[in-house]
């Protein structure tokens, strides 16, 4: 485990093996050497610059893009505290507050003998059992003061992680209600024979007929986008599961790995055969690193029994795999363009559009990139036929979604419905009381109140990827969309000026807010840099990223107002702020370290 | 013969392959920007080209020209937002144009004065950003990088040196170079590189050559940009080079 710079390269040649030092791979690469190591060495990454023949500066500008990877020693033990609100109401703040005093280090830096190193990340996905956190990787859940006292032991007399209590690494599928997709039984490859038969463009009729939509939230028609692919030109297809599951609040695509991996694979193949591709990728998140094994067990039995590899099911030319990517922290990567720069071992940067994926996607060959879940409901169509799967739902949105429930409710979870459904009921199934607001579908979705819970989840009404987190009438909304704020700066990737400045220059302004330095300046601030980011930002995260305050600006402006000083213009510089640096350094916090502050 | 598209009510023609932005360039119609240069494949970063078509806004450089198109440019709402945009490149960086070398010469403060920046508009983040002195003849002040990536297409496309490249994320996005030291001394950029004359702020500069033409004579100090724009633009971009390095772009 001990970070030693001359052993790198030793370890660095099987890794590279591993993945036929193929340069495409890098971000494959610097994980595992990142996972062996705890950190990337500059001494490694002469080794890899060499090998793949990459200028450094590219391996550098990839390494110190994604969260997860580290250029200089990190700790040996690397403690990440899940930071969505719903880990946030949870109480982790305290918790890591906790484990930062019994460590004795700062959030942010590692401990003087290297041993740890504490800090947060956006959403692991594990709302429905937070407080969470990854350590060295690995998800932990349902923190307590007591699990993480013993935690801060363990990691003290450096217990190796794989002799850490195993319920620690519980993850639940807390499934609530099941529906067609969840309840399916169907034996591997049983949904595959029936494609085989229909054969590829049949199956791309059938797809475009059931009316199945995208499931990752733009709700882009799945048949048609499989046809587009088929239909262009290009030495090879490809077939990429994105299973980058990042916005906050979201964790059903973890519950159909988990459950249903034949299944999601099963929509790969098949989706394969309608577009005639070859190799296919699934894209999973860093933070469901955990499932990489079981996962890989899968795709060995499906190619033991021959429904991958060559010549699938006996039929001639049908040849298919799919390997695994894991992404290393990094939201944006859930865009399926950035997502294909990171498959091919880049930083995640949203390319131009267009061309678009399906004609220039993979080493820009056409690819057809679905979400885990969208899979899953192709080989649903399959297997019930296009009418009976747009039986269900409502006119243009057939078939079922699954809702991650999490936030203020006794039974957060999974929850399968039709399309159509209204939030009340979803309320209702959770047993939701006093409920305040739902922000539906993540940061990036809506903030519904309780005037507006008669509303359909479905793509004519409230379009959603499937988060639904629930706030009481004990929450401060004006937080919840402070942290979403900073989770949309966090996850800028930077590449456009205004997403890049102005998800700065918003969290500068809500924090002046909590502060208690805002005025109405700011909030016309706001306004303004919200039609900045929508007019003219590079993709959707920018676009979005002032939805949060707007919404909650809308709703629940009492909780702005409050915060606000009457002043119309209250300067960004704070006088005994400024003294802030000078009071750490001394240690020092008593009423004669601060300015006087006159109330108006 | 070729098609044309409507920009603020002119004619402009264009060959396929064209985006908006080279159409309009080759045909002497000036839309702002700072990470387009005409040598380079356009990546479409900065966003000062956004422009408003058939009702979207988008950016210009990066897209392709259609017959028929409507493209309204040099109207109150697109130059407010670029107004907006150069707020925040002045906000995220460390500027003082009355020091630097590049004043008068500097595409972000033409464009300041061109667009009628008369205001900071933001809070700034004054980053810390300390400069590389180390290379004997060439100094790297990254406080006023604006992130255009244009001495990182320079120094891999015409150089063949990668010499510059990105790391970070978001906010903390910066440039690099290509050194295990971290330090340009320890690169093979040359004074005659590419790279050495493409940045449009002050970042890379030819040490004891300082204030050798005094401000006030200086390029933009002679006529706005919008104005000097053309003269260099009509050059015929090449679109053939392929660029998988800089971000972005396919």
């Amino acid at each position: 485990m001990a970070a030693d710079g001359d052993r790198q390269p030793v370890d660095l040649d099987s890794i590279l093996d591993r993945h036929a030092r193929d340069p495409n791979a890098l971000l494959q690469i610097l994980r595992e050497t990142q996972e062996c190591c705890g950190y990337i060495s500059a001494a490694a990454i002469g080794h890899l610059s060499a090998t793949l023949d990459i200028p450094r500066v590219r391996i550098e500008g990839v390494a110190g893009f994604y969260s997860f990877l580290h250029l200089q020693p990190h700790g040996e033990y690397r403690v990440l505290f899940s930071d969505n609100i719903t880990d946030r109401m949870l109480g982790n703040q305290a918790l890591m507050e906790k484990m930062c005093q019994q460590l004795w280090l700062q959030p942010g830096k590692v401990s003087e003998d290297g041993l740890v190193s504490i800090n947060t990340t956006s959403c692991t996905g594990m709302c429905d059992q937070g407080p969470a956190m990854l350590v060295n990787g690995r998800a932990i859940t349902r923190l307590t003061h007591q699990r993480v006292q013993e935690i801060g032991s363990l990691i003290r007399n450096r217990t190796p992680l794989t002799d850490w209590p195993a319920d620690f690494f519980d993850v639940d599928d807390n499934i609530r209600r099941s529906g067609p997709l969840l309840d399916n039984t169907c034996a591997p490859g049983d949904i595959l024979r029936t494609a085989v038969a229909l054969g590829g463009k049949s199956i791309v009729e059938t797809v475009k007929n059931s009316g199945l939509r995208g499931r990752g939230g733009a709700g882009f028609p799945t048949g048609q986008k499989w046809e587009a692919c088929r239909n262009a030109s290009g030495a090879a297809r490809h077939v990429v599961c994105n299973a980058d599951e990042g916005e906050p609040g979201t964790f059903k695509d973890r519950v159909l790995l988990t459950r249903h991996a034949d299944l999601v694979f099963e929509g790969m193949t098949l989706c394969a055969l309608a577009v005639g591709a070859q190799q296919g990728f699934l894209y999973l998140r860093g933070e469901y690193r955990y499932l990489l094994e079981p996962l890989q067990a899968v795709l060995q039995r499906r190619r033991d029994n021959n429904l991958l590899g060559k010549n699938i099911l006996a039929q001639p030319g049908f040849d298919f795999d799919i390997a695994i990517h894991l992404g290393a922290g990094a939201y944006i990567c859930g865009e399926e363009s950035a997502l294909i720069e990171s498959l091919e071992g880049k930083r995640g940067v949203p390319r131009s559009r267009p061309p678009f994926p399906v004609t220039h996607g993979y080493k820009q060959q056409p690819t057809a990139v679905d979400n885990v879940e969208t899979f899953c409901s192709a080989a649903l169509v399959m297997q019930m036929g296009a009418e009976n799967f747009r039986a269900i739902g409502t006119a243009k949105s057939s078939g079922s979604k699954l809702i991650s429930v999490s936030g203020d409710c006794p039974r957060p979870g999974i929850y399968e419905y039709p399309f159509g459904v209204l939030v009340r009921q979803v309320l209702q199934d959770c047993g939701a009381v006093n409920t305040r607001a739902v922000q539906i579908s993540g940061p990036s979705g809506v903030c519904v109140a309780e005037s507006e819970f008669d509303r359909k989840l479905c793509f004519e009404d409230l379009p959603t990827a499937g988060a639904f987190m629930v706030f009481d009438d004990s929450r401060d909304l004006f937080e919840v969309a402070r942290n979403f704020v900073h989770f949309f700066a966090h996850e800028s990737c930077g590449f456009c000026t205004p997403c890049r400045v102005g998800t700065a220059m918003l969290k500068q302004t809500m924090d002046k807010i909590a502060a208690g330095h805002g005025t109405q300046h700011d909030l016309r601030e706001v306004e303004n840099l919200d039609h900045v980011l929508q007019t003219t930002s590079h993709c959707g995260l920018g676009r979005s990223a002032c939805n949060p305050v707007l919404h909650t600006l809308k709703h629940f402006r009492p909780a702005y107002d409050s915060r606000l000083k009457s002043l119309d213009f209250e300067p960004g510089f704070d006088l005994d702020g400024a003294l802030d640096r000078a009071r750490q350094m001394t240690g020092r916090d008593d009423a004669g370290a601060h300015l006087k502050t006159e109330e108006t | 013969m070729s098609d044309t598209f409507q920009l603020d009510g002119a004619s402009v023609p264009f060959e396929p392959g064209q985006t908006v932005m080279q159409a309009a360039l080759t045909a002497g119609h000036y839309i702002p920007h700072l990470c387009y240069h005409p040598e380079f494949k356009p990546h479409g970063s900065c966003k000062l080209c956004t422009v408003k078509v058939n009702g979207h806004t988008t950016a210009s450089c990066t897209l392709p020209a259609e017959a028929g198109l409507n493209v309204e440019s040099d109207i109150d709402e697109m130059n407010g937002l670029r107004r907006t945009l150069v707020q925040m490149l002045f906000a995220e960086g460390n500027h003082f144009c009355p020091s630097c070398e590049k004043s008068g010469n500097c595409m972000l403060q033409a464009l300041g004065y061109d667009l009628e920046v008369h205001t900071a508009g933001f809070r700034h983040l004054y980053p810390d950003r300390p400069l590389d002195a180390s290379h004997p003849d060439i100094l790297l002040d990254f406080n006023r990088c604006i992130l255009c990536e244009l001495c990182v297409r320079a120094s891999s496309e015409v150089d063949g040196k990668n010499v510059f490249g990105l790391s970070g994320r978001g906010i903390t996005k910066h440039l690099i170079v290509n050194a295990e030291s971290g330090l340009l001394k320890d690169t093979d950029i040359a004074l005659a590189d590419k790279a050495m004359q493409v940045c449009p702020v002050g970042v890379i500069l030819s040490k004891r050559v300082g204030f050798s033409v005094p401000i006030g004579q200086r390029k933009y100090d002679q006529r706005p940009i919008s104005a000097q724009a053309l003269d260099d633009a009509p050059r015929q971009a090449d679109t053939g080079g392929s660029c998988d390095v800089c971000e972005g772009t396919p």
